[in-house]
């Protein structure tokens, strides 16, 4: 299935437990609104907030938005009734906890399939998005990402994977520093988007730029937020230079020239241009636009 | 649907509503409604807590709601929960392909 592009510069979560939560989550500047049936839902409420998250997306979801689903872990006794709701509810990705296998997702991937199938959507149509939250989940994030065609993004949680180390979560960030690097690669070997950690400090918002400045440098998509607040400052810096904009132009424009020549592999300044990098072009000119920037004589 | 119990979902939190639904064998469907937007809406929120009550089946039930203001999926979603612990049963997620895109 030909996946699309789509923004994942910002991802907030809105908790299942909190009608308020998620009305409101709808009216900021994220690009991907993660309802959630995890760890903000106590656990005598994950019957009203699986409820509750699939009417909300089925009948409600938000039209500028990609829309994620968060359920709960692999193991739990909520998993299957989560799965069975939120594939129904057709968000744009499943995100699942704590992923440290590519057989775990390979099981999902088939329990997705057959729910698809019996509710008439397009089997393959939903995504899936792999939290990687512990050292186990570092260490085979290659395969995770290549377990599905399905998998839109890897996304690195600090709290639970620091945990797993022993370690301590600090502002420097130098105890999660190898586990970006590892999920960033194993995020480009398959193509696929990668989603940095949460900076968890809500009040120090000059902490937050001087982390997504690292987040952005090392090249990452983009990052998970738990605050409103945090939310234009990453989006901030994930506007792409002139530089890349023209380059992103430049690939996009080879790419069409190949197709209209039937060239079954085209090349730029020596360097062979594949899917990937045609995405990734696409990516660049949404983010530009989604930044208020005019490309190439668009109109305003 | 037969309702074996009272069920307690929703707080009282805005945008939120309280719904206590118990049993009522052979006295028929009771509504207690309190809203914050009675005048504007107390007719939608009681077509909507019956709607669902029919969708289930369920012909007989007492049902106290304290409404702060909620959506109508969230009175819909919460009126669901509460028949399912009701009736104790699980949801069948299946009824969902029946209703149309």
């Amino acid at each position: 299935m030909e996946r699309k592009t789509a923004l994942k510069r910002t991802s907030l979560y809105a908790s299942g437990a909190s009608p308020a939560n998620m009305a409101q989550a709808v009216f900021y500047g994220e690009d991907c609104l993660v309802y959630d049936l995890e760890d903000s839902v106590p656990v005598t409420e994950k019957d009203t907030a699986r409820f509750l998250v699939y009417n909300t997306v089925r009948y409600h979801r938000p039209k500028d938005k990609y829309v994620v689903i968060r359920v709960n872990g692999l193991y739990s006794e909520f998993i299957e009734e989560d799965l069975e709701a939120a594939v129904r509810a057709r968000p744009d990705a499943i995100r699942l906890p704590k992923v440290e296998y590519a057989r775990e997702v390979e099981r999902i991937d088939r329990r997705i399939a057959e729910i698809e199938a019996a509710a008439g959507i397009e089997v393959g149509s939903t995504e899936i998005w792999c939290n990687i939250e512990s050292y186990l989940g570092v260490i085979n994030a290659m395969e995770i990402a290549k377990a599905s065609p399905r998998i839109a993004a890897l996304a690195l949680g600090a709290e639970d994977f620091t945990a797993s180390m022993k370690a301590q979560r600090t502002k420097k960030g130098w105890e999660v520093f190898h586990a970006r690097n590892m999920v960033l690669m194993a995020a480009r070997a398959a193509g696929v988007d990668a989603l940095d950690v949460v900076f968890s400090d809500i009040n120090d918002l000059e902490g937050l730029r001087e982390d997504t400045v690292l987040t952005k440098n090392l090249g990452f998509d983009g990052k998970t937020v738990i605050h409103p607040r945090q939310i234009d400052i990453v989006n901030s810096f994930f506007t792409p230079t002139q530089k890349e904009i023209e380059y992103a132009l430049r690939v996009l424009a080879v790419v069409e020239e190949g197709k209209r020549l039937k060239k079954g592999a085209v090349t730029l300044d020596g360097s062979m241009i594949d899917k990937p990098m045609e995405l990734r072009a696409l990516t660049t000119l949404e983010q530009a636009r989604a930044a208020g920037i005019r490309i190439g004589g668009e109109e305003g | 649907m037969e309702l074996k119990q009272a069920a307690v979902v929703g707080t009282l939190e805005s945008s939120d509503l309280q719904i206590t639904l118990q049993p009522n064998e052979g006295c028929g469907i009771e509504i207690e409604l309190q809203s914050i937007v009675m005048a504007q809406f107390g007719e939608a929120i009681e077509e909507t807590i019956r709607t669902v009550l029919g969708e289930f089946g369920v012909t007989d039930a007492l049902v106290t709601v304290n409404d702060k203001g909620a959506l109508d999926r969230v009175i819909r979603s919460r009126m669901q929960a509460a028949v399912c612990r009701a009736a104790q049963v699980s949801y069948d997620w299946t009824r969902e392909d029946r209703h149309g895109a």
